[in-house]
């Protein structure tokens, strides 16, 4: 028998070990340099000569004026896109879960903004967003007589970020919703309605609780995803215009590597904002076993 | 017919009209991409909000094929999507069957390490490699872009073939073992052939990533002659008021297979990232 299940293990090694190569060379390797180059005083005039510094760089990052403020920007950003995307979402699913001529319809083209490559959406938006041609404000100045300078002011090009993202975050959602809606069970409506209860009674009593355990890994995906989304708002900012004040945790960090190349500076910044997600994600994980179920 | 998913004519007039407004939402910067896309040159800056504009003219199409390096750029995608497509397939197949089928040491903890590697900031790993391949001269070259592409596709397409196996019954791969074929055989063609639907999701996952990255490519690639489709397309925005026909007619072109395969292919998706949440 134990012969038999060391035979098994070999095979299982086997068959992951293609992948768990390029992982450990593109994921593992690069993960723990990073580790390393977070301790140290890398940077372009010390690239080569470079040497460990201990936690000079952490502290660096936390006690800059801009990683708070930037902190503070990234959680509004993530909190506001997340509720408006499982708003719109779970909204739309339960419209479209009733019985209506050209479902699938609505359906096809509500997905379309999940469809286009979210780079091609960052940039078209971009441009739909300029100030004297672009198709935002032609919109407005038709319906309400008024413009706004989108791109040109910190809270502007705020919006503009958002309602991008939003745009391109709320099809996941509904889709997410419209599963979860289509494996509750009829009997429990129709048991409700022959109690009596109201509309809203049967959503807060049965389609609340029913859908959270389909909504709350999506939720989690999307906490992550949106927190570290970096290509909406370099894209749609140009990299943080107005004055690098339009800027998330990720977009700021890639700067500060990529443009003021600051190594070990960007590293450790790269480090905390992990830290961030991780404990955000194990504790909401924990407390609603999600693991569980999908390792179940 | 059930009696909750009914609605009066009022409801239904309402939900109508729910609808058809966030469908607008949906598709107005799709349609005002495709309308630019066929504005004549001489009226690129106009502030006209037709869906047809006046003149309406595949200029710029025949601009972006014959008088940019589009075809190029459109001809380094496809091969470096393709390379990530058969590469990542291969290995999301077999890592996605061992974690499905095989109770082995460190199952549990790899699992989780996969789903961790999702909260990495994009710096995180981008960095590194960046410092890597500089340090190894291969920098500005494809090979590094396609096994960051393939990696990156990874933790999702080894879940997502995971889930897929989990549905198939272990009795099949039993009745092959008694019947004496050897485990390589009844993987490769008993249950490959059946889980070909979830290939096909995986294929198009890694397809799409590389097709679409622009981050990745924009930190390690920088000679002209090797940019892909994203960087080609960035490109025009710097000189938006000239450029504003091409990039438009640029972005139909590149979206157009893409969405067409996605709403052909999402009835599978959206089963496939169900499955796990259902299930449990």
């Amino acid at each position: 028998m134990s012969t038999l299940a060391a035979k098994r293990n070999r095979l299982a090694y086997a068959y992951l070990s293609p992948a768990m190569f390029i992982m450990a060379l593109v994921i593992a390797y690069p993960f723990v340099y990073n580790v390393v180059i977070s301790f140290s005083n890398m940077n372009l005039t010390h690239f080569r000569d470079w040497r460990l510094i201990g936690l000079r760089n952490y502290w660096l990052v936390v006690t800059d004026y801009s990683f708070w403020y930037f902190f503070f920007k990234t959680v509004l950003w993530t909190v506001l896109n997340l509720v408006f995307h499982v708003g719109i979402g779970v909204f739309l699913a339960i419209l479209l879960d009733k019985d209506l001529r050209g479902k699938t319809i609505y359906r096809t083209l509500l997905i379309l903004p999940w469809a286009v490559p979210q780079y091609i959406t960052a940039l078209t938006w971009r441009g739909m967003f300029n100030s004297e041609y672009g198709a935002v404000n032609l919109l407005l100045e038709k319906l309400f007589h008024t413009q706004v300078l989108w791109l040109s002011s910190e809270w502007g090009a705020f919006a503009a970020c958002l309602i991008t993202n939003i745009w391109l975050g709320f099809p996941f959602m509904m889709i997410i919703a419209l599963g979860g809606l289509q494996s509750i069970p009829n009997e429990l409506y129709e048991a409700a309605e022959i109690d009596g209860a109201t509309a809203w009674q049967k959503f807060r009593n049965i389609t609340v609780p029913l859908l959270r355990p389909v909504m709350v890994p999506a939720i989690i995906l999307g906490v992550i995803w949106t927190f570290n989304n970096f290509n909406v708002v370099w894209l749609v900012s140009n990299g943080g215009e107005p004055s690098d004040k339009t800027h998330i945790l990720v977009s700021w960090v890639y700067k500060s590597a990529f443009t003021y190349f600051r190594f070990g500076y960007a590293a450790a910044f790269s480090m905390i904002i992990f830290l961030i997600l991780f404990i955000f994600s194990w504790r909401f994980i924990k407390k609603t076993q999600v693991v569980e179920n999908i390792y179940g | 017919m059930a009696r909750h998913k009914q609605l009066t004519t009022k409801g239904k007039i309402i939900t109508h009209a729910i609808l058809i407004a966030f469908t607008l939402f949906a598709i107005f910067p799709v349609v005002r991409v495709i309308s630019i896309s066929l504005r004549p040159g001489n009226r690129l800056l106009s502030r006209s909000l037709a869906i047809i504009p006046q003149g309406a003219t595949l200029e710029s199409y025949v601009t972006l094929f014959f008088q940019t390096p589009f075809l190029r750029w459109m001809a380094n995608s496809l091969v470096v999507s393709l390379l990530v497509t058969i590469v990542g397939v291969g290995l999301a197949i077999t890592a996605g069957y061992a974690f499905s089928r095989f109770k082995f040491r460190g199952r549990k903890a790899s699992l989780l390490a996969i789903i961790t590697t999702q909260m990495f900031p994009v710096t995180m790993l981008l960095l590194p490699l960046f410092i890597m391949l500089i340090k190894l001269h291969l920098y500005d070259s494809f090979g590094g872009l396609i096994i960051t592409y393939s990696a990156t596709a990874l933790p999702f397409t080894i879940w997502q073939m995971k889930g897929y196996y989990d549905t198939i019954p272990f009795s099949l791969e039993e009745a092959a073992m008694i019947d004496g074929a050897s485990p390589l055989y009844t993987f490769v063609r008993i249950i490959l052939p059946l889980a070909l639907p979830a290939i096909a999701i995986t294929a198009l996952f890694s397809f799409m990533t590389a097709w679409s990255e622009y981050l990745v490519a924009a930190v390690l690639i920088q000679n002209t002659d090797l940019f892909t489709l994203p960087l080609g397309l960035k490109s025009f925005q710097a000189n938006m008021e000239v450029a504003w026909g091409l990039y438009s007619a640029g972005a139909v072109v590149v979206s157009l297979p893409v969405v067409v395969i996605f709403i052909l292919a999402s009835r599978y998706l959206i089963s496939g990232l169900t499955l796990g949440s259902v299930k449990g």
